[in-house]
């Protein structure tokens, strides 16, 4: 039992090889190789124009790769257009809506599109209708909808047809912070089930939501690990401390263990030490004899932003 | 799957009012022009009857009534056109199908096939009409069923026409404008040649619809409906697929 479990969790619904693309004369995407297991939600990174888009619609089939290979769940996506294609969702920039259709109507549509049978589709409906919240709009227009809704209805045509492969190109753009909440939450879900990749420019998206983050640039992926790793990556090793009567730089910069201290203002300070030698009790002590008066003390802690940065401004050095 | 894209057409299709709006108003001018015809040949009837061999009121009614339709169509199915896969385009819908498990010919198919089915709904008010006369007169239902299966190629080939213009740009209106200055062009082009055996004859649909017109069935007339709605719908498919080639 469990070895087919993790045999499940292992099994690799999207392999990209060696894809290449270039719109005339101009290359976009360069080498791209990438690899999705099922259970696993995948954030694609990186700059506006950084070529998240192009490796997406290579994904699904709706631009062709100059060269290099795609396998949907093994089959290949070239060779086989047809089946491959039935094992993908996905969402594109903007939602793909018959404005004109009912919620419900257009659902039904994407549901047959991708080659449902119809016993299936109506528990199919219900269900997706459900998990996006669209029961309360179900028979309106879709050009009567809010822009939030409008996208749940986008994601909604991507997942009713349970594919192993949702492919969601930046899900969360205009919808208001509840929304974001909720529909982070249904791609967490979904990654538990089938597979996700997602393109993003928001990195708490990919802290709250993806296993593994790749970040593009230029179109290349120049780092690829997982998402509580990358938080770590380059990690400094510091704290920045107020202290109410701080004493000389020098005195602070003379204490066991600490490499540098920065000014940030009169009273603030940012300490940095090695990693395995914490002065951090030498400099309390330290205060409290000498009546520096501490009143904060946090531990520095790189953001996404931070790692974001430094990786892709890395690659352009 | 041909099906249900022609379905989903055909929905959007009645979902806007501009589409009743052009159904009414066609269903007016045809109704008008059948009425006006009508009348004038009642007037001349009693001359007509004194002919050796009169035309009947098919001929004088009826064909003129078909000729007048494949005119109007001529101009109003690029409106129809147009949205078919330029608009997808611009809504960005077209993804949708193309990351859909259906080939490229099948999507064309079903674009095609569910406008042509509408356009059917247009014009099947036309026999209707002249079958009413037959409460009261002989109807020639050879030079009707030619007129009607004329009227349904030649429509077939506007639509595959209108649909091929409409994949190559993403605005409507250019759709529309390019396909009625093709559609007129040759029509032009058929008029204007100024010898009856000049080739430029024999690429307008218009003038193959003259046969089928004035009741006679063409096998070669046929021929040149089905390769023309066959060459545009083909083309239209591989424009779809150079679509995901050059973005």
């Amino acid at each position: 039992m469990l070895a087919t479990l993790s045999n499940a969790t292992q099994q690799i619904t999207l392999s990209a090889r060696n894809l290449t693309r270039s719109f005339g004369k101009r290359p976009v995407i360069h080498d791209l190789t990438l690899e999705l297991k099922r259970g696993e939600v995948l954030g694609l990174l990186g700059h506006n124009g950084a070529g998240k888009s192009t490796t997406l619609q290579m994904l699904t089939g709706c631009l062709l790769p100059d060269s290099g290979e795609i396998d949907i769940c093994g089959i290949s996506l070239q060779k086989n257009p047809a089946i491959a294609k039935s094992h993908i969702g996905y969402l594109p920039e903007s939602p793909p809506l018959y404005r004109e259709l009912s919620v419900e109507k257009y659902l039904l549509f994407a549901a047959r599109l991708r080659g449902m049978k119809q016993d299936e589709i109506s528990d199919a409906l219900i269900q997706v209708l459900q998990r996006c919240g669209l029961e309360p709009v179900r028979s309106k227009m879709i050009s009567t909808l809010s822009k939030g809704y409008q996208q749940r209805v986008g994601i909604a045509q991507a997942i009713i047809h349970k594919p192993d492969v949702i492919i969601l190109d930046e899900p969360t753009v205009g919808l208001d912070p509840a929304q974001i909440r909720d529909i982070r939450h249904l791609i967490r879900e979904l990654g538990n089930t089938g597979s996700v990749i997602l393109s993003t420019h928001l990195l708490g998206e990919v802290e709250s939501v993806c296993d593994r983050v790749e970040i593009m640039q230029n179109g290349r992926l120049i780092y690829g690990d997982s998402s509580d790793r990358m938080q770590h990556y380059g990690e400094v090793f510091g704290f920045t401390i107020s202290l109410r009567h701080p004493p000389a730089l020098i005195e602070l910069e003379s204490i066991a263990g600490i490499e540098s201290v920065e000014q940030l203002s009169e009273t603030e300070f940012r300490i940095l030490h090695t990693q395995d030698n914490n002065p951090g009790s030498a400099l309390l002590s330290l205060a409290a004899e000498k009546g520096w008066q501490l009143t904060q003390l946090t531990p520095l802690h790189a953001t996404l932003e931070d790692v974001f940065v430094r990786i892709t401004s890395e690659d352009k050095s | 799957m041909i099906r249900l894209i022609a379905m989903r057409e055909l929905r959007s299709l009645f979902s806007m009012p501009s589409t009743w709006f052009v159904l009414a108003a066609l269903q007016f001018i045809f109704a008008w022009f059948f009425l006006a015809r009508l009348e004038a040949f009642l007037e001349i009837q009693p001359q007509l009857a004194l002919l050796a061999n009169p035309p009947g009121v098919t001929s004088t009614v009826g064909a003129p009534l078909f000729n007048t339709a494949s005119l109007l169509l001529m101009m109003l199915v690029p409106m129809f056109t147009m949205r078919l896969i330029a608009e997808e385009r611009r809504n960005q819908t077209l993804a949708l199908l193309l990351s859909s498990p259906v080939s490229d010919t099948r999507i064309v198919l079903g674009k095609f096939v569910g406008l042509l089915f509408f356009l059917l709904l247009l014009i099947a008010p036309l026999p209707l009409m002249l079958y009413t006369l037959s409460l009261g007169t002989h109807l020639d239902h050879g030079l009707l069923l030619a007129n009607c299966t004329g009227l349904v190629l030649l429509i077939a080939s506007y639509v595959a026409l209108g649909l091929y213009v409409s994949s190559l740009t993403t605005q409507p209106i250019i759709a529309a404008i390019g396909s009625l200055a093709i559609l007129a062009g040759l029509w032009l082009a058929d008029i204007g040649a100024p010898s009856a055996d000049s080739p430029w004859h024999q690429f307008s649909p218009l003038y193959h619809f003259q046969n089928f017109n004035s009741g006679l069935l063409d096998s070669s007339d046929a021929a040149f409906f089905v390769l023309f709605t066959l060459f545009f719908l083909l083309l239209t498919a591989k424009r779809l697929h150079n679509n995901r080639i050059y973005g």
